[in-house]
């Protein structure tokens, strides 16, 4: 199969717990593969590995025919890994579109440049207003990123992300903290990008999950104990029981 | 778009305002016959200077460095040992001042910008400690004596003999790196930094390296001081282990922010600020009671010390911090819809 990302038998252990036990996983091109599980099972560090801010203990991370298991956090990103984040992590400091004309300025060559102004330069901006224009946000572009709502911060997220021409996004709960209209707003966004690019998405949102994936992985304990489709996921009565039954009850 | 110089804009008569009156002063020291005043303001201007370097890396990257003194001692002894040994060439000094502390910083940089917080604060300071050791064991060259220099630079057409001159020399460093961080600060390189500063996480996930561009912001940075390090040895005719004790940093810290950190004027402003009261306090004689008067020539860096507490309290982004905030308030508040 000729897989965008595949992962192999990725083991990852904090002391004497294992966060990530043995994990297989691909996505296609193109494809949206969601996975989920219940708090505590190993997906923020899944995506911390793929992203790689973390360093698994075994197992090998594939990604567009080449072995990036040992690659550092910059290196896989210019690659073209794209990951968001769960908690908005923004430059507070900067407009909006600054914000953007960096994760721009990131992979449009080397930054030693010392007197020309990077605000200026057209290479950046133009890319960065396309990039705010596609999650919603082209009039807030020159709002203080500090002064904007919380869910206009999980755009931005999505936008710096975008700008840094991905071929993978690693979305780590897109919707976290946002409020029922603008979930389903960011689902749409979401919607509009399928096909575009290959897609892991940790999402605690059913709803969204099941409107967006193509796959469905479910994560227990570090281990992937179903793959398949939503509707395949929806029926599997050992993931009903494990997990989707203990939702059902808690609502 | 915005006209390229707003005249109404802090950050445009607030540098025009100190580097104006900076230009007058000697002017003004010879009309009242206060020749102090040129070689007082060259010395302010000097630690001006160095706030502004460290400001680079503290202000813009976010990095404490602890140990800028380090680098001002470099300049100071590159002088210092060239000149004892007959070298006077200033070009020489300077070259040799920038090499040494190019290679000193790459060096010192290479492993202090591997630990961030309360470690690189503490091995910045370790690292100049060691420097000031090093010189103090320098028994050659005057050890903790220091090195009394003869003659101040020469640079071919003209010297530093001159306090004029060395005044307005200094001057012309301080206004040069003033424009020249200007232009950084607005870079792609100056907008990594900044990056850094805000959210480093962020900017690793965005695909930015971002080792390699603190480590090239540190070594700006340092080299500032260095050349702050020439000017004072040319002022003082010496170079001290003195300008290399764990305070001098410690000063420099507090002008950068007293004027504002991460602001581009704000460490000159600071410095200012910070010489002129101690200047101020450590000589009052307000003629008061004599008693009161001996408790504070002998207690006047305990007024300092409310001085800067209440400042800082007072302005938290600084002087001139709190006046471009102000004025970006402003800005930010017309561009929201």
């Amino acid at each position: 199969m000729n897989a965008l990302l595949s992962i192999e038998k990725l083991v990852k252990r904090f002391g004497g717990l294992t966060a990530t036990d043995r994990v297989d996983f691909t996505v296609a091109p193109g494809e949206v593969h969601a996975i989920i599980g219940p708090n505590g099972a190993g997906k923020t560090t899944l995506i911390s590995q793929l992203a790689g801010e973390l360093h698994p203990d075994e197992g090998s991370i594939h990604f567009d025919g080449r072995d990036i298991s040992r690659l550092g956090v910059p290196a896989r990103s210019l690659l073209g890994l794209g990951r968001s984040y769960q908690i908005s992590q923004i430059f507070r400091d900067f407009s909006a579109l600054q914000n953007v004309m960096l994760a721009v300025q990131a992979h449009t060559g080397h930054s030693f440049s010392f007197f020309k102004p990077a605000l200026k330069e057209a290479a950046l901006i133009a890319p960065a207003e396309a990039a705010l224009r596609q999650v919603g946000l082209a009039n807030r572009m020159h709002v203080p990123a500090a002064a904007m709502a919380h869910g206009e911060h999980r755009q931005l997220e999505l936008a710096m992300t975008l700008a840094t021409n991905p071929k993978l996004l690693l979305l780590d709960e897109p919707m976290a903290g946002m409020s029922q209209a603008e979930s389903e707003e960011m689902v749409q966004l979401l919607k509009g990008l399928k096909g575009k690019y290959g897609v892991v998405l940790v999402e605690h949102d059913m709803d969204a999950v099941f409107a967006l994936a193509d796959r469905v992985s479910v994560l227990v304990y570090g281990r992937v104990v179903a793959t398949g489709t939503p509707e395949e996921i929806r029926n599997n009565p050992e993931v009903r029981e494990a997990y989707l039954g203990d939702q059902e009850e808690s609502v | 778009m915005k006209p390229t110089v707003n005249f109404t804009s802090p950050r445009f008569y607030v540098p025009a305002l100190f580097l104006g009156a900076l230009a007058l002063l000697p002017v003004y020291a010879m009309l009242a016959h206060q020749p102090f005043y040129v070689t007082l303001f060259s010395r302010i201007m000097i630690f001006a200077l160095a706030a502004l370097g460290l400001n680079f890396i503290l202000g813009y990257g976010g990095l404490v460095s602890f140990g800028h003194a380090l680098y001002l001692g470099v300049g100071a002894y590159a002088v210092g040992i060239l000149s004892f040994h007959g070298i006077t060439n200033g070009w020489l000094h300077l070259v040799a001042a920038l090499v040494v502390g190019i290679l000193l910083a790459a060096l010192i940089g290479v492993v202090v910008l591997r630990t961030s917080g309360m470690t690189f604060i503490m091995i910045t300071l370790a690292f100049a400690q060691m420097g000031y050791f090093f010189v103090v064991s320098l028994k050659s060259y005057g050890g903790d004596d220091g090195l009394t220099i003869d003659n101040r630079s020469t640079f071919g057409l003209f010297d530093l003999a001159s306090n004029t001159v060395l005044y307005y020399v200094i001057l012309a460093f301080l206004a040069a790196v003033f424009f020249l961080f200007g232009s950084l600060v607005e870079s792609r390189f100056g907008m990594v930094l900044r990056g850094v500063k805000s959210n480093e996480r962020r900017m690793l996930a965005l695909g930015f390296p971002t080792f390699r561009y603190k480590l090239v912001g540190y070594i700006i940075s340092a080299q500032v001081c260095v050349i702050a390090g020439f000017l004072l040895a040319n002022l003082t005719k010496f170079a001290s282990p003195s300008y290399m004790v764990w305070q001098v940093s410690g000063d420099l810290i507090v002008m950068a922010v007293l004027g504002g950190m991460g602001t581009l004027f704000g460490p000159v402003v600071g410095a200012v600020v910070y010489l002129v009261v101690e200047e101020f306090l450590s000589s009052l004689t307000p003629g008061w009671f004599p008693k009161v008067e001996e408790v504070l020539n002998k207690h006047w860096l305990a007024l300092m010390g409310i001085f800067v507490i209440a400042m800082v309290l007072g302005f938290r982004k600084g002087f001139y911090g709190y006046l471009v905030e102000r004025e970006l308030k402003k800005e930010a508040g017309r561009a929201q819809p």
